[in-house]
């Protein structure tokens, strides 16, 4: 750890005894990066591509997130126990999703569509001959 | 006491060498007794950092899997109630993040090399930007709220305008002299000069909009006010009707359920982001921090960008639903 950190001393700065120095280049470029990345972001939310535009958003945000993680939060050379715990912690989201996702799956077929009861007593009290749509999916 | 760990006070910390006959404690005096040397001290900050940002990360996951079992239930749900949230707000909210995150880490670098005004001026700074996400945060919340864009029942309760709360407030707070007011203006002139106003004011009580008559009602008030109505701006409704939006689908409040409640967990830690952020501007101030010891700072910044990090994933996953 502490002989990473020797790496430069072309300008006298003194060195961390620990720890690992990122150079501003890098630091900009990468907050450049994650600027334009925003913006691309942003743009494709009005393009219709379908599915795809969920998979490139979220595309989009992981690629984010890993330049953050590596550069800005120093995993690039940090410990690798480290990056294994922020991992595998991710890797665990991801499973506990997976098997609710696949778990409500099962259940399609037995749902109920509409509102629930007592929101229906609300709208009646409320607002008795409001338009909405009740039992029809959403159509753009 | 003393013997437990070692002061910041060099001499107290010679003081522990003569004790102990351990080289680094006498150099360093930020070094605490039970490590062998600073970077065993570093290492350990950082991975109890890691182990914290770990479960940091689970405690949103457990929101992430409501997102997404509520986003496969309610597909069209997303769709829609996605454009009552403002892109442009969103927006500027991450790209204050994002700078907020660069700061941070250039104070880090400034910290690790001895340069204490630039590394106060970059915690400054990101504590600034972590005010301004929370200034922005609130306007776009109190709109919602405003707007009846909330969780629950209150969403199936019609909003009222600002010129129908008024109203409302004027009726419930003497409904008889308000009669009594317009009643009274022809019949006796002679008062009429004193109550002029209130009479105007009174007469321009619409009741439609202060009696609970329904949204139809609403509707028809805001077409006669050629206000813009759902039917005839189908892509964004007019925001105090979207309960008048016959195209609203069914059960849209859970949308803004998982908004206020992943959005207010991240806006949470944007505030505890701001205390550590206050706490490390004070300690960088006295001087604590150099380039053999500036672990607060490191892990600071650890915390700092995850809450960007979350907010990363919440920005498209609110905002940009095509």
């Amino acid at each position: 750890m502490a002989s990473n950190a020797h790496a430069h001393d072309s300008h006298g700065e003194p060195h961390p005894l620990v720890g690992h120095l990122v150079p501003f280049w890098l630091l900009f470029i990468t907050g450049g990066a994650l600027l334009a990345l925003t913006v691309i972001t942003v743009a494709v939310r009005y393009i219709d591509v379908g599915e795809f535009n969920m998979v490139i958003a979220l595309g989009v945000a992981v690629i984010k997130a890993t330049l953050v993680a590596l550069f800005f939060m120093h995993l690039r050379w940090d410990r690798p126990f480290n990056l294994l715990t922020f991992v595998g912690s991710m890797a665990f989201v991801i499973l506990m999703m997976a098997f609710c996702l696949i778990d409500t799956a099962q259940y399609r077929s037995l749902q109920f569509t509409g509102n629930p009861p007592e929101v229906e007593n609300t709208l009646q009290s409320n607002a008795p001959g409001a338009p909405v749509a009740r039992f029809k999916p959403y159509t753009p | 006491m003393s013997t437990l760990h070692t002061s910041h006070d060099p001499a107290h910390a010679a003081h522990g060498h003569d004790a102990h006959g351990h080289g680094d404690h006498a150099k360093y005096p930020f070094l605490q007794h039970h490590f062998d040397s600073p970077a065993h001290q570093f290492d350990s900050a950082k991975l109890g950092m890691w182990l914290f940002l770990a479960t940091e990360v689970l405690f949103f996951g457990g929101l992430f899997v409501a997102y997404a079992v509520l986003r496969t239930r309610f597909p069209e749900v997303f769709s829609y109630a996605s454009h009552y949230l403002n892109t442009l707000m969103g927006g500027i909210n991450t790209c204050v993040l994002i700078a907020s995150s660069l700061t941070m880490a250039m104070a880090v670098r400034f910290a690790q090399t001895n340069k204490k005004g630039p590394m106060l001026l970059c915690l400054v700074l990101t504590f600034g930007g972590a005010c301004g996400f929370m200034v922005i945060k609130y306007f776009e919340y109190s709109h919602k709220i405003h707007e009846h864009l909330v969780w629950g029942k209150t969403f199936y309760v019609p909003p009222h305008t600002e010129e129908g709360e008024h109203e409302a407030a004027a009726l419930a707070k003497a409904p008889e002299s308000t009669v009594t007011l317009t009643v009274a203006n022809p019949a006796a002139p002679a008062v009429a000069p004193i109550v002029a106003l209130p009479a105007v004011e009174a007469s321009a009580i619409k009741p439609a909009a202060a009696a609970p008559q329904g949204l139809a009602t609403v509707r028809e008030q805001a077409k006669a006010e050629h206000l813009p109505v759902a039917d005839q701006d189908p892509a964004i409704a007019h925001p105090t009707l979207h309960l008048a939006d016959p195209k609203m689908p069914a059960n849209t409040h859970l949308f803004f359920a998982i908004y206020y409640c992943m959005t207010g967990l991240h806006g949470i830690h944007v505030l505890a982001g701001m205390v550590m952020l206050a706490w490390l501007i004070w300690r960088g101030a006295r001087g604590d921090f150099n380039s053999d010891y500036f672990t607060p700072v490191d892990v600071g910044g650890l915390y700092w960008h995850i809450v960007d990090l979350v907010w990363i994933f919440l920005f498209p996953l609110f905002y940009l639903i095509h």
